[in-house]
Formats: structure tokens, sequence, C-alpha cells
């Protein structure tokens, strides 16, 4: 008798959990959908999650990041230890090289210094510097972007500059209290003013996700050429000027293209940029997914 | 009575197992390997485990689970919020309806299966992005994402039976 109701009740809550299941499903499925919706509108609550989550996986990933940093020098030392003898005799040529060079920059330092005093130049005030290590790699098929071990509380906000070596990587486009999210100059959303160093003409980097952006928005009189460098302009006021970018490449079909001085496929240190700017407008930094007008 | 509750966290612990391995499977993902475009064309990882999970032992891995660790990997990796949340759970959805085509077959029937549920998964993916980008997304990268991933599949799988004789037998 028992056995024969627990027999009926098995077969009615079998098909009633898978009922109950699909449904669950069905919900999480168009929560999902919503997710995607309110993530691309840049709704407040979204932007918190985010960050909150990326806060509470920093340690961890900050944890993992180690070891495996240890053995990638590990393996670099080693192969380091082999080019050796080639290594100094190419470093020779490039301090015979650089020698000469440096005399050059101790003449130019000298001369600015003194026409800086001629002319009362006030200078942009110094940037400071907030050194991160890449905890996170995002740089999927679709986004380029990276989470770093520095937030807000370490000064990190939305919009400094991101270098490494002294050239552009990105910008911050998200910063949670100890966590924050960088844009690669090669993501589909990264947008830069940039000059061309030389004729300081003005345009716009524009991502593609290719490693090469391209160079937009260039005056039609504009004579752009290969292997001339590429700097920030500094307009907006939110990045400061003159950080190096890249060098120009022209594309088959002369589209121009930026070649980034960065290695980006090889991230593990970056320092974010405090300019120090007086009045700067909190302009919106395109996140990414954020379409782009 | 502690062996008793020994016994009973010994048990709690292996059901976390299936969970547990999903989210290690999102931190390899996201963690900064120094191999040149390791991000771009690393496995998806988190596809596979919810692929035998939903297979071998649905109820170790729930919705709600997959839905959590799909955000998890959208948030790590900055990808658009509830894109692989909707993948996962769709995926999830389906092999779920269809276990009995999979369990107990030849290896080779389960990692076709695996071939086209990558497929389509990565194809929802570049829609995803697409659509909420605005423009049409080069597929080149995904496209070799998803070959690598139906490449590594068979290892995986040695992986994840390794893992599944830890778990308990009545799940």
């Amino acid at each position: 008798m028992e056995y024969r109701r627990l027999g009926i009740i098995a077969r009615l809550a079998t098909p009633l959990r898978g009922m109950g299941q699909r449904f669950i499903l069905a919900s999480l499925v168009v929560a999902g959908f919503g997710f995607m919706l309110m993530g691309s509108s840049e709704l407040a609550f979204i932007e918190r999650m985010r960050t909150t989550v990326a806060d509470v996986a920093a340690p961890v990933l900050g944890t993992i990041v180690h070891p495996v940093a240890a053995v990638d020098r590990g393996i670099t030392n080693i192969r380091e230890l082999f080019a050796l003898r080639s290594q100094n005799a190419r470093l020779r040529q490039e301090v015979d090289r650089l020698q000469a060079w440096q005399g050059t920059a101790h003449r130019l330092v000298a001369e600015n210094s003194a026409f800086r005093q001629k002319l009362n130049y006030k200078g942009p005030k110094r940037d400071s510097f907030i050194t991160v290590r890449v905890i996170a790699d995002g740089r999927g098929p679709f986004v380029k972007s990276v989470l770093v071990n520095a937030g807000a509380r370490d000064g990190a906000s939305k919009g400094q500059a991101v270098i490494t070596s002294g050239s552009l990587v990105g910008r911050v486009f998200a910063a949670g209290a100890r966590s924050a999210r960088v844009l690669i100059l090669t993501d589909l959303n990264s947008r830069i003013p940039v000059i061309v160093e030389e004729s300081r003409t003005r345009a716009i980097l524009a991502g593609d996700n290719s490693p090469q952006p391209t160079l937009n928005y260039l005056p039609e009189s504009a004579v752009v050429k290969a292997s001339q460098r590429i700097v920030t302009s500094g307009h907006g006021g939110i990045l400061p000027p003159g950080l190096p970018v890249g060098r120009v490449i022209v594309t088959e079909g002369g589209v121009l293209r930026v070649q980034p001085f960065v290695n980006l496929e090889r991230l593990e240190y970056l320092q974010i940029v405090e300019f120090a700017t007086v009045g700067a407008p909190k302009a919106r930094t395109g996140a990414p997914w954020h379409r782009t007008r | 009575m502690t062996a008793a509750i020994l016994t009973r966290l010994d048990l709690w612990a292996r059901r976390l197992i299936p969970a547990g391995l999903s989210v290690i499977f999102v931190l390899v993902t996201v963690v900064p390997l120094p191999i040149p475009g390791y991000a771009t064309i690393v496995p998806m990882l988190v596809l596979a485990s919810v692929f035998f999970w939903a297979i071998h032992h649905p109820g170790l891995l729930p919705p709600v689970v997959v839905f959590a660790i799909g955000l998890l990997q959208d948030i790590l990796s900055g990808a658009l919020m509830g894109s692989s949340t909707v993948v996962f759970l769709l995926v999830y959805g389906v092999i779920v309806s269809q276990r009995t085509v999979f369990l107990n077959k030849s290896f080779l029937v389960v990692w076709f299966g695996f071939m086209m549920v990558t497929l389509g998964a990565g194809t929802l993916s570049w829609c995803f992005a697409s659509a909420f980008s605005g423009q049409l997304i080069s597929s080149q990268a995904m496209l070799f994402k998803v070959l690598v991933t139906m490449a590594i599949y068979p290892l995986l799988t040695w992986v994840f039976h390794g893992v599944h004789k830890l778990l308990p037998q009545e799940a």
C-alpha cells in the first residue's frame, strides 16, 4: 500500500519537477537577456554589480597570477641565458649609438629649460602614476580589456590613461574599490584623440578589435606618411597630451592604421596616469558595449 | 557522531565538485598567461564543463548555478554581461532534455555532439556581441576559439571522467 502510494507520488513528481526546472531555466534565460540589455545601457547598479564582483575576485586572481608569473620568469631566464652572447654584442652596439643620442638629449634639455625661462612657460603639472598588475585578461574575440589590481581606493578612476614602458595601452573605463577594468586601445569601443607628432594633425584613433587600430577623422588636406609617430593630443582634457601611442602604417587600400608601441599581447605591469588637470570636463568614456554614436 | 558529520561534510564537498570545477575553469580562462594570443584563443572550458555535467549530473549543476557561473565569466572577462550566461543556459537546457542521446554512447558520438554545441554557442556569442555593439564584428577569432575548444575536448573529457569518479553515486 505504502509502496504504491509512493509510486504514484514519484510518477507525478518527476514531470512536475521537470516543469518547474524548465520554468526556472526559462526565467533565467530571460534574466540573462535582461542583463545584456541593461549592461549595454550603462545602468548604475549594473556597473556597481560588475565592480563589486571584480573586487571580490581580485584577491583570488591576484594570488593565481603569482605562480604563473614565476614560472614565466623562470622560462624567460633560461631562454635569455642561451641568448646572452648575441644579446651582449647587440647591446654594446646600442650603447654606442645611444651615447651619441644622450649628448643630444642633454643639450636639448638645457636648451629647452633656457627657452622656458625666457618664455615664462607654465608647463603641465607633473602626473603621478599608480603601478598595477594585470590580474585577469579579458581579451576575448569580441572585447579587448584587462582587469588590474588597483581601484578607487588606490586613486584609479574612470577615464585615466594607462601606459606601460611610457607608451599608451588604453584607459580605465570602470573602477571598483580595489580593481579596475582597462579598455585597451585596440577595443572596438576605444576612441582616443591623437595627433601626428610631426605635423600636429589631429585625428581619432579608433579600435576595431584588430591589433592595429585605425586613424580616423583626419582633415582632408592632411598628409600622413607611414612610420610617423602618433601621440595623444590631450584634447578633451582626459588623457595627458604627448603620450606615445604608435607608428602609422598604410595598409592595402590606403587605410591608415597605427602599430602600437606597446606589445599588447604581453601585458603584465601597467601604470595608471593620474593626470593633473584643472577643471577637466567629466566626459563619459565609452564603456564596452556602449554603442558609439 | 563526528564520523557522521565528517561523512556528510565529505558528501557535500563532493557534491560541489561540478560547480567548483566550473568556477576554476572561469578563473583559468581569464588568468593572464604569458602565451601570445592566449586570451583570444583560450578554449571555452566552462562550456565544456556545462556540457559534460548536463549529461552526467545535471542535478549537481542546477540552472541557477549555471547562471551564476556565466555571469562571473562575463564580469571577469569584461564581455557583454549576460551573453555567456544565456549561451550556457541554452546549452544546458538543450543537453539536459537530450541527455539520453549522449548517455552511455561512444566517445565519438559525444564529441560530435559537443562540436555541434560549440559551433552553436560560438555563433550565438558572435550574434550577441554584434547585435549589442551595433556592427558586424570579425568572427575570425571566435571561429579559431571554437576550433581550439573542439580539439581540446578529448583531454577535458579525461579530466571530467577522473573527477566524475569522486562524485557520490546516488546523485
